[in-house]
């Protein structure tokens, strides 16, 4: 039971990585996606809606298995160079988790433009700042900062998402989980501890965003 | 509140009969995903060799029986856990799953094989027949050299938590880069996309595979038996439930009498799988 608790925190950092990847993507993602939702041309603004829409609506399971074992049968995908990617469960699972956290970030987004007061454009305006220049000092850094909270649980509930990589064969935290009790046919102590690993990290998640939203506060 | 009087009634007196119904009834997990063992047909209901054998033992045993289905790698866990009394899932008697459950004696035993896509490399090598693990003479101990390097760099898929993975992480056939499914159907699909260079499982899993879905798999290399691949399939049984252990034992001496396990056997593998 000790002798799997090393195996446990190897796969943890296997879980970090795929979390921070997809965290990355997902916020660049998120960032472009959510400028094109508040775009005024409609075809512009009906595709970002459309992208949020499908991925939000869909469970993650199902968007990793249409990656992973759906795009892998068919054959001009598997004869082109997205193959190289594909290929590997890792990847499968890096773009599924970038997919759908950068469709729930771009919401959160989006809802945070929307709620900056007209009134600090305007001021920015009234001064005879370009609107490029107010976009990027005043609306981005505004809208970050509204969206901490939320978004801080968007980490988190995409800590959790990744375990769902450990039905494409990869092995993550809950992977190796699965697998020692395969081997040891103790579910409750292993799901326990993998799952008190869990609680730890969204422990600490949870204080870094309050640090931020304390640093940034206004 | 009438309304809610009798509904709350016929709810409870509906619990207890099922309670009551189900005391009685030996409840058998199986996966319904390793066909021809256990699997499912196109309208959700469990069918294959176990299934049918399984209805057989019950008669023999004389009680009623209820087939359950759970997931390959909580089968155990499950078992231990009193979802149901007794496995009977493909499950390879070892003794590394004796160490926390009981098997009665095997019902049926098949070889475990090597399948690639048409085309590969691996189809070119050249191994005896058959091996069986449990005595290492000389001409095994070379097999399992030329499957060494054979396997070397290679991605080779399985079932997870099977005797198939066991074997592959022994150390036999050296360091394998092993990636493991939750089901066969998963490791079929990664093996005909090309994601899995060579994939390990019972023979008959792949000769049903390539049956029913026309692809060119092709069985490679030797059958492996014995050691690491177990002493047979038998019916898994909580440690404790010696006396359903003795009744499945007894069941199945009867079954073998009348040939109904052979028969069983044949019908579904296509070969007599009994022993």
């Amino acid at each position: 039971m000790i002798s799997s608790f090393p195996k446990l925190l190897n796969a943890t950092l296997i879980t970090l990585k795929l979390l921070s990847v997809s965290l990355v993507v997902g916020l660049i993602l998120g960032i472009l996606f959510s400028i094109m939702r508040i775009n005024k041309n409609p075809i512009i603004n009906k595709f970002a809606y459309g992208y949020s829409y499908f991925f939000r609506g869909t469970p993650l399971l199902v968007q990793i298995f249409i990656i992973y074992f759906g795009l892998g049968q068919l054959e001009f995908i598997r004869s082109s160079f997205l193959w190289i990617f594909l290929k590997e469960p890792y990847w499968c699972a890096i773009i599924a988790f970038s997919l759908n956290t950068g469709a729930y970030t771009s919401e959160i987004l989006r809802s945070a433009f929307e709620t900056i007061k007209p009134g600090l454009i305007e001021a920015g305006k009234s001064l005879g700042i370009q609107s490029k220049i107010i976009f990027f000092k005043i609306q981005i850094p505004i809208a970050i900062r509204q969206s901490l909270p939320a978004y801080g649980n968007e980490i988190i509930l995409m800590l959790k998402g990744t375990s769902l990589a450990s039905t494409v064969t990869l092995m993550d935290l809950t992977g190796v989980a699965k697998y020692i009790i395969s081997t040891t046919f103790k579910p409750i102590e292993v799901f326990i501890v993998a799952g008190g690993i869990y609680l730890f990290l969204t422990f600490l998640i949870h204080n870094f965003i309050k640090f931020l939203e304390k640093k940034y506060s206004f | 509140m009438n309304i809610i009087k009798k509904f709350s009634l016929g709810l409870l007196i509906s619990l207890f009969l099922t309670i009551s119904a189900n005391a009685d009834k030996i409840r058998i997990g199986t996966e319904g995903a390793y066909p021809p063992w256990n699997s499912k047909d196109a309208s959700g209901k469990l069918i294959g060799f176990e299934v049918e054998l399984a209805w057989t033992l019950c008669r023999y045993i004389g009680q009623q029986c209820e087939i359950v289905e759970q997931d390959w790698d909580g089968m155990i866990p499950a078992l231990i856990m009193r979802k149901f009394d007794a496995i009977m899932a493909g499950m390879s008697i070892t003794a590394e799953r004796q160490k926390a459950i009981s098997f009665s004696q095997g019902y049926a035993d098949e070889v475990a094989s090597l399948a690639v896509m048409k085309g590969s490399d691996l189809e070119g090598i050249s191994t005896s027949e058959g091996i069986n693990l449990t005595k290492k003479t000389g001409a095994v101990k070379k097999d399992l050299k030329t499957l060494t390097s054979a396997l070397s760099g290679k991605t080779v898929c399985t079932q997870t938590a099977t005797i198939h993975q066991n074997f592959l992480e022994s150390g036999d056939v050296g360091k394998v880069n092993v990636r493991t499914y939750k089901t066969q159907d998963e490791v079929n699909l990664d093996l005909a996309s090309g994601r899995c260079d060579v994939a390990l499982a019972a023979a008959v899993a792949f000769t049903d595979y390539a049956e029913k879905s026309g692809k060119p798999v092709v069985l490679v290399g030797p059958t492996f038996s014995g050691g690491a691949f177990g002493n047979g399939v038998g019916v898994g049984i909580r440690k404790d439930d010696t006396e359903l252990l003795k009744a499945f034992n007894k069941a199945i001496d009867k079954a073998r009498k009348n040939g109904d396990i052979s028969r069983i056997a044949t019908k579904w593998f296509g070969f007599d799988a009994s022993m």
